[in-house]
């Protein structure tokens, strides 16, 4: 049986209050109920505040560039597709830097899942704007305040065809343990955005900012997360009331599902029999 | 000479000054340690109305140093600053805007790259870029950032020279120490670097064409020109300074000696390490130790002739390099002061000392080191070890 002490980590270096540490506690917890081990787990993760997440549990972990978790994911998780590979990272890291690789692994449905720690600024570096903080947000970069219009993770996963798109608050954190153990069991790709407060950097977009607006979707009568036209129209909703859940779910087959070769066997157990190696040499001349 | 009394700024904050009286037309830029907290000032600057630009935040490096290529390209004056992983994605983009002879300025606050990740100062990030053509100087003090940010746009926009410019910093150690700094006044860096419209612009009035294909009949050249521009800059270079000290009382040569006239042994340095070997020569010096050294603030183009008229004498020099060329046997200052004692026919013995990566302090008492191991060379002429690696454990 697994438990929470075998993800049990060393200690942590964020600011005393900062909503990553909601986001640590559901990842342990998800994976302890999913009944994961720490060995079958890879976290993939970037340069940024979230992306210290994995440095704080126990699992396997590549520590890469700001902006470029999903490649490596994505090529970890065909080696050895049985791994539970999940990438973490951060607004700036994935949504700035990294978006062109966002829009590139959603196209291939690979069995990553992406948690994005969304606290609409760049924490690393010390408070500057980011792709998704809001207009007029002040900031060190901004001082007047911010004048690109944000970016809509969900709209944009939506309309480059992402087959399982949610959104989550570090606050409440049942409910992010819910869309992580969804995501795990989803096939393919999962992206999940989770709204974490930066309480040192975010003074707009703080707890209580997000408590008083967001609501769950699923407890709202009548949404069908298999509506994609509706999920983009729910996506849009974001200000006064923001809402949490499951936007979209599809079925349809993984990118590691398409390779026959490593359907048996993943590529990482196989081994290259000279043999057989020979025999194709043989085939061909 | 000024009088005015000097202010109390970092590296950083004195380089982003500096952009404000340059009265840049765009920005653009990504937030990376050290370098953060320059674009931060120009941000705030440009919101107060204090500078007059258009300040591009943009979603990465790539896009900054393409922003300011292109917005040079119409004509503007541009600045982008950035360390360690940016300089790295901005490669490709640093060839080209050496090539289309834009006369981009950049900042770098010099840092390790990764891996592992470590955000103090080495030259990791600087020596991948040693061949991409812009001219890159180096300062030893936010004094020196400031003066150098100023030269570095005479520079650029010079008629004969016509190239980007990077203006080196130690990260962390000058980008974020506060020093007394004396500044010019604005009118004073107005009418040094006066601003006029680039002549070799996008211009719908006299269409032409940047970035062409280039055939095999023209590529060559159109390399060489490139490369010959950067070499023959040094003049350009060299003269900017000497005007530039008429203004200001501070000039810096392209390379800048201390105690070398009779000196045995020499360590040749760039950056913040010199300050440390300056103040090592002197203590020396006051025990009658004939030892000198000379800072190198300009990389490229390599001043071969100055670097050899200082030698000429010397029993022997030690060459600092604060990054690795791995498999290169040697360093790449190490490299280049050694082809230019080659090409003078000159057979000084050399060690290369390799320190300060990543962040390590380089004190005294290590330059003394190396000053002993120097010694010995020159007193027996033999070089027993090429290479030593300053404080290197296990
Ligand atoms: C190529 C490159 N550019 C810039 C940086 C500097 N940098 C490190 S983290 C970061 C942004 C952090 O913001 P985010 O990704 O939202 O993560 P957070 O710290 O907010 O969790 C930046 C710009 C870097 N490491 N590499
Ligand atoms: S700066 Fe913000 S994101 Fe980073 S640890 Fe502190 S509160 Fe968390
Ligand atoms: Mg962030």
């Amino acid at each position: 049986m697994v438990t929470l002490k075998d993800y049990q980590g060393g200690e942590t270096a964020w600011c005393p209050g900062c909503g990553n540490f909601g986001i640590l506690v559901a990842v342990k917890k998800a994976l302890v109920e999913l009944g994961i081990s720490p060995h079958e787990v890879l976290m993939v993760s970037g340069i940024g505040q979230s992306s210290k997440l994995p440095h704080y549990m126990k699992c396997n972990l590549f520590n890469g560039l700001h902006g470029r978790t999903l490649p490596v994911a994505t090529a970890a998780k065909l080696v050895n597709h049985r791994l539970h590979v999940f990438a973490v990272g951060g607004d700036g890291d994935g949504y700035g830097e990294g978006g062109n690789h966002l829009i590139h692994t959603i196209r291939r449905n690979i069995g990553v899942k992406y948690l994005v720690h969304n606290n609409q600024i760049y924490g690393l570096t010390k408070g500057q704007a980011s792709p998704t903080s809001d207009l007029g947000f002040v900031t060190k970069s901004t001082p007047r305040g911010v004048v690109s219009t944000p970016l809509n993770p969900i709209s944009l996963a939506l309309a480059l065809g992402a087959s399982f798109v949610a959104r989550s608050f570090s606050g409440d954190v049942p409910h992010l343990v819910q869309m992580i153990k969804e995501a795990v069991n989803h096939r393919g790709f999962a992206l999940i955005d989770i709204l974490q407060p930066c309480v040192t950097f975010n003074h707009l977009n703080t707890y209580s900012w997000y408590k008083e607006r967001v609501y769950k979707m699923g407890e709202e009568e009548g949404y069908d997360a298999t509506e994609r036209l509706a999920a983009f129209k729910k996506a849009q909703e974001w200000g006064e009331r923001i809402p949490i859940g499951v936007f979209y779910k599809e079925e349809r087959p993984a990118f590691e599902e398409l390779f026959p070769a490593i359907e048996d066997m993943p590529l990482v157990n196989q081994k290259i029999e000279p043999k057989q190696f020979e025999r194709l040499i043989k085939e061909f001349m | 000479m000024k009088t005015v009394e000097p202010i109390l700024l970092s590296g950083n904050l004195a380089e982003a000054y500096a952009i404000k009286q340059l009265d840049v037309d765009v920005v653009a830029a990504y937030p990376i340690t050290p370098q953060t907290t320059i674009i931060e000032k120009i941000s705030e600057y440009v919101a107060d109305g204090e500078l007059d630009a258009n300040f591009m935040l943009v979603e990465s490096e790539h896009s900054a140093i393409s922003s300011c290529l292109s917005a040079a390209s119409a004509g503007a004056r541009v600045f982008t600053s950035t360390s360690s992983q940016g300089l790295l994605l901005m490669h490709e983009i640093l060839f080209i805007t050496s090539a289309l002879r834009l006369p981009v300025v950049m900042a770098v606050a010099n840092r390790s790259v990764s891996a592992p990740i470590n955000i103090w100062c080495d030259h990791g990030d600087i020596m991948p870029q040693r061949d991409v053509g812009w001219i890159q100087l180096f300062a030893e003090s936010a004094q020196e950032a400031y003066d150098k940010l100023i030269q570095a746009y005479r520079i650029a926009e010079d008629p004969e020279v016509r190239l980007p410019v990077m203006v080196n910093t130690d990260g962390i150690i000058l980008s974020h120490t506060y020093e007394p700094v004396f500044l010019l006044e604005d009118s004073e860096v107005a009418s040094f670097v006066p601003w006029k419209l680039y002549p070799l612009r996008l211009d719908p009035e006299n269409p032409l064409t940047m970035g062409a294909f280039g055939y095999p009949e023209y590529y060559f050249e159109t390399r060489y020109q490139s490369a010959k521009a950067l070499e023959d800059s040094i003049n350009t270079i060299s003269e900017v300074d000497e005007k530039f000290g008429e203004i200001s009382g501070r000039k810096y040569g392209t390379v800048s000696p201390f105690r070398c006239e009779d000196a045995d042994v020499i360590l040749i340095s760039m950056g913040s390490i010199s300050e440390t070997i300056r103040a090592t020569v002197r203590k020396l010096r006051e025990k009658g130790e004939k030892v000198g050294m000379i800072s190198l603030k300009l990389f490229r183009p390599f001043p071969f002739k100055e670097m050899i008229s200082l030698v000429q004498d010397v029993k022997a020099v030690g060459v600092v390099d604060r990054a690795f060329s791995p498999g290169a046997a040697v360093g790449p200052v190490f490299n280049d002061i050694t082809s230019a004692l080659y090409l003078s026919k000159m057979s000084v013995p050399c060690v290369n000392f390799f320190a300060g990566l990543g962040g390590r302090d380089v004190r005294m008492a290590e330059v003394e080191d190396m000053f002993e191991k120097l010694k010995e060379v020159a007193n027996t002429g033999v070089v027993k070890e090429h290479r030593y690696y300053v404080g290197l454990r296990g």
